[in-house]
């Protein structure tokens, strides 16, 4: 006789506690594949933990997210934000689709560089750049985005040595009625330092003014703090015309722009929640058409939007190590994919399925990663199918910042791999091995032995 | 290992303590072991039907069987001297 399929017993208090009108959030369907291709194989041939990356829905994100826009306005440049995600492999779909990008170190320049950017359409925000990548970026004629008097003044100093002529804008900060308010990047616009800054710039005659920049915070929650930013900033660009004749090139509204990701204390989920696309580009488009721009001296617009173009087309497939009680009874799994890789858990309820079918029956389960340290907890609370050790699970919307702000801690990171649109999968980044930590360390010669 | 002989049990897998006041549900490969425990039913019993009946080794069916026998304590659904 063929034995019957086995679920572990399961027993679960019903509380009648107070009801919720958004019911309670089940993750009931399992992820059993991703573009076509078996999580199970992918594990087995990859290794576990593995990250996944979906080039057809990085690509079929950016044409929806360029289509809201440039279907509203007629000039519109997207700059990839290497910082996001700044694997080589992601950063030259989004330059095929036609990004420029938007770096803010000296590392991610040369990044760009040899991904083969004409450094033309490099983008070169960040708080920190040094004397010798303002010379660089100056003989590149890429775009340097000022944020500070002390650069301002230093990259006067700069263009004394140059052949080329600095390209820059000044990045403005200002009140878009959201809390909290950024003021760190950049010149104030409600005080005048920006009006400041830009008089220094016009007068100096040592740099060539080609924009205007902000950035008004990250995961922006309401299109209308963006037609404010750019309403400002249209307001800037008439003060230059009218006291300098001079017409700004473009009008860089920056990133910021929510994913689908649900943030931790959210009531209801992020996909139902955080504006779309069509809402950013309907803010932004109508602010700066109702603006003073005549239709021919409409600028350019430039967005660096990052989270909101990769985070859906990420996933980090992961393996039950352990099912565990904790004092109270209350159900707790551990994983083999922890916030080492996944920094964003510490402020997404990230969605996590299984990969596998599974019965009706859910608990409320605490999902741990594989780290020795209290703070490793993927999701504190979430209702989750019986789980055994070695099923997988897939952890969704993982694309963004997670693979620049991950760490080799306690754990080497793993493979990421790339499904491309004909649903081949290339390994984008190898896992490491020991000798990539140890290759670096220098060992004293008294410490070379231990006995 | 020994269930609590007032519990009420319905084959759906709903469970009430009348002790308490408290309901549960349970699935079916829990119901059913709550059933060997009401019939009296020894551990190691218990464990020889399971393994019989369903896809699961030994070893893994034991394990899971502490956590239920556990859970079953935190809830106070064992006699008192377990």
């Amino acid at each position: 006789m063929e034995k019957k399929h086995y679920e572990r017993p399961h027993i679960v208090r019903l509380d009648a506690g107070m009801p919720s009108k958004a019911g309670i959030r089940s993750e009931q369907l399992p992820t059993t594949h991703i573009d076509g291709i078996a999580v199970t194989e992918l594990i087995e041939k990859y290794g576990s933990p593995l990250f996944v990356l979906s080039e057809k829905t990085i690509r079929s994100v950016y044409q929806k997210a360029y289509k809201a826009f440039s279907t509203r306005y007629p000039k519109v440049q997207f700059a990839w934000s290497y910082k996001t995600n700044y694997l080589s492999a992601v950063c030259n779909i989004f330059h095929q689709e036609g990004s420029w990008a938007e770096v803010v170190s000296g590392f991610e320049y040369e990044k760009a560089i040899g991904n083969g950017v004409d450094p033309k359409k490099i983008i070169f925000n960040g708080p920190a750049k040094t004397w010798d990548e303002l010379v660089l970026a100056t003989e590149n004629s890429s775009l340097i985005h000022i944020d500070h008097l002390d650069e301002l003044y230093m990259l006067i100093e700069v263009a004394e040595t140059t052949s080329q002529k600095p390209r820059v804008a000044i990045r403005v900060n200002m009140d878009t009625g959201i809390y909290p308010m950024w003021d760190r990047f950049g010149f104030n616009y409600e005080n005048g330092q920006a009006w400041d800054a830009l008089n220094k710039i016009m007068h100096s005659g040592k740099l060539e003014l080609m924009g205007l920049h902000t950035h008004i915070g990250t995961f922006i929650m309401s299109a209308n703090a963006y037609a404010v930013a750019a309403s400002k900033l249209a307001e800037l660009a008439r003060s230059l015309q009218q006291k300098f004749n001079h017409q700004l090139k473009y009008i860089d509204l920056g990133g910021g722009f929510a994913s689908k990701n649900t943030l931790k204390g959210s009531y209801l989920p992020g996909s139902d929640t955080n504006p779309s696309f069509n809402e950013y580009a309907e803010a932004i488009s109508s602010a700066l058409i109702n603006s003073h721009f005549t239709p021919g001296e409409l600028p350019l617009l430039i967005l660096e939007t990052g989270r909101a173009l990769i985070d859906e087309a990420g996933y980090i497939l992961s393996t039950v190590i352990a099912n565990k009680r904790m004092s109270t009874g209350r159900r707790a799994t551990i994983i083999d994919a922890g916030v080492s890789l996944l920094f964003t858990s510490f402020w997404y309820q990230h969605q996590v399925s299984v990969a596998q079918g599974t019965s009706q029956y859910r608990e409320d389960t605490s999902l741990y990663g594989p780290l020795c340290m209290n703070i490793d907890c993927i999701r504190e609370s979430i209702n989750l199918p019986l789980l055994n050790v070695n099923d997988h699970v897939v952890i969704h919307q993982t694309g963004a910042y997670n693979l620049t702000q991950w760490m080799q801690f306690i754990h080497l990171r793993p493979n990421v791999v790339l499904i491309d649109e004909k649903g081949e999968v290339h390994i984008v980044r190898e896992k490491e091995k020991l000798s990539d930590v140890n290759g670096p360390e220098l060992l004293p010669e008294h410490l070379a032995k231990i006995n | 290992m020994k269930i609590n002989h007032n519990l009420a049990v319905s084959e759906s897998g709903f469970l009430f303590n009348p002790g308490s006041g408290e309901s549960f549900t349970v699935n079916p490969i829990g119901a059913e072991i709550i059933a060997m425990l009401r019939s009296g039913k020894s551990r190691a019993e218990i464990i020889d039907s399971i393994t019989q009946l369903y896809q699961v080794d030994r070893n893994s069916f034991e394990k899971d069987l502490q956590d239920f026998n556990g859970i079953l304590k935190t809830y106070n659904l064992l006699e008192k001297d377990e």
